[in-house]
């Protein structure tokens, strides 16, 4: 369907089904190795502490070469995207900000990496007039803040800001 | 008639006022969170579950707390009806089949009514449920009290096996996910040894994942990306909602009667199984056009195949607490959400609950009853404004629920690192919803790992390593033997299926 529209695929089903899988087996593996390391055997005194994650990580194991094999049976058909490179950039766009949003957040604190992650997002992808933005991003800041710092007394991470206006 | 006193008792702390000031507050919350994309009810109740933390500490205090909580839940199930019938929009997986018949209701310029008959549907389906849980709760909490570890960890294994038998997706899938739940669980100290369990020396991971950001990052962060690639607008239809249209429909329900009776035991029956409102409300459906002397006009705008579907849903979703609170198995994401709440409250959910905390058990329950008349009449008088929240860009909403996620997940351990396992969280799910993988076991799996992890081990000290146990009574031998008959389900059917067509 997507191709018959010229829309270019970022990734086929296929290959993230297989990652999928790849990455179940991983889990599975890592599991298994840290519960041999502790004991998954019967102990003197009981199970050891790694006697029931070591069958998780078993069946993980076995789900994941399952879910690879049926990947691979069915990638012969399979022709479909996973994503769209539309999509798929569309995604980044959110997904990089929200990062850097949160490796804001220390430095800077809450309200302020909030107020500018917000700003940006709607200038950017929606192109709103700044009037809207700064009302938007700021308004939602202090709501948040009378919220959790007034109202339920929940402190929330401040920064320089809080500190030059005197809210800590 | 003991239960009737009991819950007069409850009717009196859920009429408290502030408990009734926190159940209107609940469930127009609720209402909001299932609008909005990206808060569903189960993160909607995730995030705001670390506001409860103080107010739980008060006496009383937790009754007020699950009050709050459950009437978010309430609210986020009413919330559903109104995306999918004004923008055939389905806000949760069970209100799929409402768009159904619903849309094409907006569309003819009826939503009104499609509005007001999913409203009072759903509130019929979610009474009926609790009727049920009224009665039937005591009496299944009474006979788990002789239950045993191998008994529980027999129950734990039915709820999960539950899962691989009934859901849609293929059962390695749902298997892989729920192990990775499991996985997820037991990371950290062993409750049992104390010893430290895949954490590789972080000193992050001592205290192990949470799953609250869990949740918060599989169903919100996960569904604002896949919201993202269906485009940044959502086009939907006006309702126009008044008196007259509400008591027009309500003079027309009363004819489908037979159809909410059907649909109310379809939703109550699948509801105490995991995962049930989703298959209860397309079960439904197909039923009531089966039936109904108008079936193969349903899809073009039936009121009936509104109603059919929007009762079991919530004949589902407010019977999934009974096995929660009987038995510390929850049967929805946000039962065990709840569920999670209560642990961290310092309650132990499961039979004793109803000996030990009868003040908070009833108020819950008595709650559920004057939840959903709140919630009946919020969404009624005030639709319009729901509906426009749905219309603020999604360039302005995404990122204020970001951040909403994102106070939420912090607020859980004040942990900047519990942020960044939410974004991790949040393409995990991304990824596992576009590739089918089931969320929902993954999130009960890592809420009930500890538990089911300590239930087996307990039953095995008692028999000394022998898997025998597990068919050591009948009651154990016959929940164990159910449980790998729906393990099983897929193989059998599908060799039905096969002996079908030779």
């Amino acid at each position: 369907m997507t191709e018959e529209t010229g829309a270019k695929a970022a990734i086929k089903t296929r290959t993230m089904e297989i990652a999928a899988a790849v990455f179940i087996l991983i889990c599975g593996a890592i599991v298994i190795y840290d519960s041999a390391r502790l004991g998954a055997k019967w102990g003197e005194d009981g199970p050891e502490a790694g006697y029931f994650p070591f069958y998780i990580g078993a069946i993980l194991c076995i789900a994941g070469v399952v879910n690879m094999v049926t990947a691979f049976v069915a990638a012969r058909r399979d022709d479909s995207n996973f994503v769209e490179l539309r999509a798929l950039k569309l995604v980044f766009s959110v997904l990089i900000p929200t990062a850097v949003y949160t490796a804001l957040i220390s430095p800077l604190g809450l309200y302020l990496a909030s107020t500018i992650f917000i700003a940006f997002f709607m200038r950017w992808l929606g192109k709103y007039e700044w009037w809207l933005v700064a009302l938007v991003s700021i308004g939602n800041s202090v709501v948040f803040f009378v919220i959790f710092e007034v109202w339920f007394k929940i402190p929330l991470p401040k920064g320089p800001l809080e500190a030059a206006l005197g809210l800590n | 008639m003991e239960e009737i006193q009991s819950l007069m008792q409850g009717f009196a702390i859920a009429l408290s006022p502030k408990n009734v000031l926190l159940m209107f507050a609940g469930v127009i919350l609720g209402v909001i969170i299932g609008v909005l994309p990206g808060l569903g009810g189960a993160n909607g109740v995730a995030i705001l579950l670390p506001l409860t933390f103080s107010m739980a500490q008060s006496p009383g205090g937790t009754t007020s707390a699950i009050i709050l909580l459950s009437c978010i839940y309430w609210g986020a199930l009413f919330g559903g009806a109104i995306t999918s019938i004004l923008f055939n929009i389905p806000g949760e997986p069970w209100s799929v089949a409402t768009t159904f018949d619903g849309y094409p209701l907006a569309q003819k310029g009826r939503a009104g009514e499609a509005l007001t008959a999913a409203f009072t549907s759903s509130f019929i389906g979610a009474l009926v449920a609790v009727i049920m849980i009224t009665f039937l709760s005591p009496v299944i909490a009474r006979f788990a009290l002789e239950f045993g570890p191998p008994e529980f960890f027999a129950v734990y294994l039915l709820t999960f096996c539950a899962f691989v038998g009934m859901s849609k997706e293929p059962p390695f899938k749902t298997i892989a996910a729920m192990m990775l739940g499991f996985a997820l669980a037991a990371v950290g100290t062993d409750p049992v040894t104390g010893t430290l369990r895949l954490t590789f020396g972080q000193t992050h991971l001592l205290s192990g994942f949470d799953f609250l950001v869990a949740v918060i990052g599989l169903f919100g962060i996960g569904e604002i990306l896949l919201t993202l690639e269906e485009g940044l607008e959502f086009r939907g239809t006006k309702a126009k909602m008044n008196m007259r249209v509400v008591l027009d429909t309500w003079k027309e329900l009363p004819r489908y009667w037979l159809t909410s009776i059907r649909s109310s035991a379809v939703g109550c029956f699948m509801g105490i199984v995991p995962g049930g409102a989703t298959p209860a409300s397309f079960m439904s459906y197909g039923v009531a056009r089966r039936f109904s002397k108008d079936g193969d006009r349903f899809g073009t705008g039936m009121v009936e195949g509104v109603v059919a579907p929007e009762t079991a849903a919530h004949a589902a979703g407010t019977s999934a607490l009974l096995p929660m609170l009987t038995l510390g198995v929850p049967g929805s994401p946000t039962a065990a959400v709840l569920l999670g709440g209560l642990l961290i409250w310092g309650l132990q959910p499961g039979p004793l609950l109803f000996v030990e905390q009868k003040d908070f058990v009833w108020g819950l329950i008595a709650s559920m009853y004057l939840g959903n008349i709140a919630g009946l009449i919020v969404v009624l008088t005030c639709v319009p404004l729901f509906a426009a929240i749905l219309r603020i860009p999604f360039a302005v909403v995404a990122p204020v629920i970001m951040v909403i996620c994102a106070i939420g997940a912090y607020t859980v351990h004040n942990s900047i690192f519990d942020v960044w396992m939410m974004i991790v969280f949040g393409v995990i799910g991304y990824v596992f919803k576009k590739l089918n993988y089931p969320l929902a076991p993954l999130v009960l799996a890592i809420v009930l790992g500890d538990r089911a992890e300590a239930s087996f081990r307990q039953a095995m000290l008692v028999s000394q390593g022998e898997m025998s146990i597990f068919f050591s009574t009948p009651l154990v031998g016959g929940l164990t033997g159910l449980a790998l008959f729906l393990l099983l389900w897929p193989v059998v059917s599908a060799g039905l299926a096969r002996m079908k067509r030779a």
